[in-house]
C-alpha cells in the first residue's frame, strides 16, 4: 500500500515536448510509472519515444484514461495547465513548475474548489511510492519500498532524509514534496491524514521550513489525530528575518514563521524534532523500535 | 522586489491615493526649491529600501527652505544605519522633500497575503506610526482584519466597516473608505506582495493622507509589469547578490565565515543550520538550483570565494537532476581560474553520477577535503576554519 500514487497510476505529462518535460517523462517511465500520454497544445499526433502526444488533457483522458498529471509547463502558463487537468477530471495533478505568480495560484485555488482534483505543488519535486511509481524529478534509485512516509516542503533535503532512511534499511511507503511556495495545493495535514489511513506507513518524517504557519497547524493535527511516530526537522534556524531563502515561502516576516516557534510547536505535539539534519533517519529508526 | 517610498507613492497616486505634495531630489540645492514650492515647511526623507529610517537620522523636519537644504545636505551621501540595514548601513543617494502636514492621528493600513486562509488580507490599526508588530503582539484585538476575495476585490461595505472600526466619521470616514479600496485595487493590479501605509495620517482638518508608503512585489509576476520592473534599484542590493542573479543563482550574503554551495533551497538552509550546530557561521546562502550546468557552478563558486569573509568552503550536493559530475567539473574549473585561492574546500557529493564526480575531484590538482555525509562535512569544514585561526 501507499498513498495517492501506485500501480494503478496512469500518467499524462503536460509540457512533454519541452526539454525538462521529456527528460522527466522518460525518467518516470524508466522507474516503472505507467506513462500513457503527453500534452502540448498544437503538437497533438506526435509521439515522444512512443508516448502519444495530445493537444489537450481532455483528449488525452478520453483516449488513454489517464488519472494523474505531471506538469512541466513554463510559469506564465502553468496555472492554466493545472486548471485544464482539473477540468478534464484528472484525479491527481503534480505541478513541478517553479515561479508561478501568487495571483495565478489564487485563481487555481478558487477553480479547484469546484473540482475533486488533488493538486501537489507547485514548485515541488513530486511524489513517489517506491517500487510502484514516481511522478516527479527525484532520483528514483535512492528510494526503497518500506514503512516510512516522508512529507516535506523541500526537494533535495527530502532526498537527504530518504537516503538516510534507505541506508538504515527502513525504506519508504510514499514520499511527497508539497513544495516551497506560499500556497501549496496539498499541505502537511492532507498528507498526514492520508498517511494515518495507510497501513504500509508505520512512521512519518515531516520536514518543514521557516515561513508561514503550516508546521504549527500540522503539529496541532498530529497531537489530536495521529498515533504513529513522527520525526520532524525545520530548516532555516540560521536564516535572517525578512530575507527570502530561495523558496518563496521561506521567509520570516514580522517575527513569525521562525524555526524556533515551529520547533516548539512540533515538540509540544510529541513529535521528535531533530536539531541536526544528519539525524533524521536514525531518530526515525529509534522511534520505530519502541 | 522592493522599491523606494517615492516610487510606491507614485504608483498609489495613480489609484487615487492622496499623498503629501513633494518631489524626490538627488542634490541638496534642489531641496530648497521644492520646500518653497510646497509651502516653506517640509520633511526631508532619505530614500533607501530599509525601514526604520527615522531612528537612524534619515528623516528631518525643516522649517524653511534653508533648513531643508541643510537637512538634505546632511542626509544625502550619509551611510544610513537603521535596524534593518545591518551595521554597515546603506548609502543615501536620494531624498524625498514633502510638505509638512499637521498630524492629528496616525493610523496603520496594509494589504498582504494571508497564507493560512489562502487569500489577501487587509489589516488596519488605530495605532499607526509605531512598530505594528509590537502592537499586534501586545494587543492582537487592536488589529482589524478583513479577508479579500482576490477575484472580486474589496467590496465597499468591507472598506466602510474598516473605516468605522478605525473610529472615523463623516468626511474623514468617506476619504478613508476610498483610500482603503484604492489600496486593495493597487495590490491586486500590480501583483504586489505587500502594500503598507504607516502612518496613514488624519490631518487637523480631518483629511486622510498616506504619509509613508511601502510596496513589495511578487518576483514571479514581474514579467507582466515592465513598468514596475524598471523601478528596480540595483544600487540598493548587495553587489554579489546582483552578480549571482545574472546567472540565475540564488545567493544571499550573510555574516559568517563558511562559504556554502548547495543545490536546493531546503538543503541549503539545512546546511547553514548544521554549520551553526557545529560551532561556526555560514557566510552565505547559495542555491545553485536543481539543474545547474557546469558553467553556472563555476560562476557560483567564483562569486562565493570573492567574498573576503569566507575562510573555508563547504560544497554539499545531493544530485537528483543536478549531476554531481557536472558540479565537480564546475568547481575544478573555477579553482583553475583562480590559482591564488588556497581556501580549505570540503566536498560532500551524493546522488546521480556520484562515482564520476568523486573521481573528478580526486584527479584535480587542488586538494579537496572529501566528506562522507552531511555531519562529517560540517565537522570537517568547521575544523578547517578553527584550525586556520
Amino acid at each position: 500500500m501507499a498513498i495517492w500514487v501506485d500501480n494503478d497510476t496512469r500518467l499524462v505529462v503536460q509540457g512533454i515536448t519541452g526539454t525538462e518535460g521529456r527528460f522527466h517523462a522518460l525518467g518516470c517511465r524508466d522507474y516503472g510509472t505507467n506513462v500513457v500520454a503527453g500534452v502540448t497544445p498544437g503538437k497533438g499526433g506526435q509521439s515522444v519515444e512512443g508516448i502519444p502526444v495530445f493537444d489537450s488533457v481532455a483528449e488525452a483522458r478520453e483516449s488513454t484514461a489517464c488519472n494523474a498529471s505531471m506538469i512541466f509547463v513554463p510559469p506564465p502558463f502553468a496555472a492554466d495547465a493545472i486548471m485544464e487537468a482539473a477540468a478534464a477530471g484528472v484525479e491527481l495533478v503534480v505541478c513541478i513548475t517553479e515561479g508561478i505568480p501568487v495571483a495565478d495560484m489564487l485563481k487555481v485555488r478558487a477553480f479547484l474548489e469546484d473540482h475533486p482534483t488533488r493538486l501537489i505543488g507547485p514548485n515541488c519535486p513530486g511524489i513517489i511510492s517506491p517500487g510502484m511509481a514516481k511522478i516527479g524529478i527525484m532520483p528514483g534509485h535512492i528510494h526503497e519500498p518500506g514503512k516510512v512516509g516522508v512529507v516535506s516542503r523541500s526537494g533535495t533535503l527530502t532526498y537527504e532524509a530518504v537516503w538516510q532512511v534507505t541506508n538504515l534499511g527502513l525504506g519508504q511507503s510514499t514520499c511527497i514534496g508539497i513544495g516551497g511556495d506560499p500556497l501549496p495545493g496539498t499541505n502537511f495535514i492532507d498528507t498526514l491524514a492520508a498517511f494515518a489511513e495507510d497501513p504500509a506507513t508505520e512512521g512519518v518524517i515531516l520536514i518543514g521550513e521557516i515561513g508561514g504557519s503550516a508546521e504549527e497547524e500540522a503539529a496541532t493535527w498530529v497531537q489530536e489525530n495521529l498515533d504513529k511516530p513522527v520525526v520532524g526537522f525545520i530548516a532555516g534556524r540560521t536564516a535572517p528575518p525578512g530575507r527570502r531563502m530561495g523558496h518563496a515561502g521561506a521567509i520570516i516576516s514580522g517575527g513569525k514563521g521562525t524555526a524556533q516557534a515551529k520547533t516548539e510547536a512540533l515538540k509540544a505535539a510529541g513529535i521528535a524534532v531533530v536539531e541536526s539534519p544528519a539525524e533524521i533517519g536514525v531518530t526515525m529508526a529509534r522511534a520505530l523500535e519502541k | 522586489m522592493k522599491i523606494h517610498e517615492f516610487q510606491a507613492k507614485e504608483i498609489l497616486r495613480r489609484y487615487g491615493v492622496v499623498t503629501p505634495k513633494g518631489q524626490v531630489v538627488d542634490a541638496a540645492a534642489e531641496a530648497a526649491e521644492i520646500c518653497r514650492e510646497v509651502g516653506g515647511r517640509c520633511v526631508v526623507k532619505a530614500q533607501i529600501h530599509a525601514g526604520g529610517r527615522g531612528k537612524g537620522g534619515g528623516v528631518k523636519l525643516a522649517g524653511s527652505p534653508e533648513e531643508a537644504e541643510a537637512a538634505a545636505a546632511a542626509i544625502l551621501g550619509m551611510q544610513l544605519v537603521t535596524p534593518q540595514t545591518g551595521p554597515e548601513g546603506q548609502l543615501v543617494r536620494k531624498v524625498l522633500i514633502e510638505e509638512a502636514l499637521d498630524i492629528a492621528t496616525e493610523l496603520y493600513l496594509s494589504v498582504t497575503l494571508d497564507r493560512a486562509r489562502g487569500k489577501p488580507a487587509l489589516m488596519a490599526s488605530a495605532s499607526g506610526g509605531m512598530d505594528i508588530e509590537e502592537v499586534a503582539a501586545r494587543d492582537p484585538d487592536a488589529i482589524i482584519r478583513e479577508s479579500i476575495d482576490p477575484q472580486l476585490g474589496i467590496q465597499p461595505f468591507q472598506a466602510r466597516s474598516v473605516a468605522k472600526k478605525l473610529g472615523l466619521e463623516g468626511s474623514t470616514a468617506r476619504q478613508a473608505t476610498k483610500l482603503i479600496s484604492s489600496l486593495v485595487t493597487a495590490y491586486l493590479d500590480t501583483d504586489a506582495s505587500l502594500v503598507e501605509i504607516n502612518p496613514l495620517l488624519i490631518t487637523g482638518d480631518g483629511d486622510v493622507v498616506a504619509l509613508d508608503a511601502k510596496m513589495n512585489f511578487d518576483d514571479n509576476a514581474l514579467f507582466r509589469h515592465p513598468d514596475i520592473q524598471a523601478m528596480r534599484d540595483l544600487e540598493e542590493e548587495n553587489p554579489l547578490e546582483v552578480e549571482a542573479a545574472k546567472y540565475d543563482l540564488n545567493y544571499i550574503k550573510l555574516d559568517g565565515e563558511i562559504g556554502c554551495m548547495v543545490n536546493g533551497a531546503g538543503l541549503a538552509m539545512a546546511t547553514m543550520d548544521i554549520i551553526k550546530l557545529f560551532g561556526s557561521e555560514p557566510a552565505n546562502f547559495l542555491d545553485v538550483g536543481g539543474s545547474a550546468s557546469e558553467e553556472e557552478v563555476q560562476n557560483a563558486f567564483r562569486i562565493l570565494i570573492s567574498d573576503d569573509s569566507v575562510k573555508a568552503v563547504l560544497i554539499n550536493i545531493f544530485g537528483g537532476i543536478a549531476r554531481t559530475d557536472r558540479i565537480a567539473n564546475g568547481v575544478v574549473a573555477a579553482l583553475e581560474e583562480s590559482p591564488d585561492v588556497k581556501l580549505p574546500v570540503v566536498v560532500r557529493l551524493e546522488g546521480t553520477n556520484v562515482k564520476q564526480g568523486r573521481e573528478i575531484l580526486q584527479q584535480a590538482d587542488y586538494h579537496f577535503i572529501v566528506a562522507d555525509d552531511m555531519a562529517d562535512a560540517a565537522q570537517k569544514v568547521v575544523a578547517a576554519v578553527k584550525g586556520g585561526a
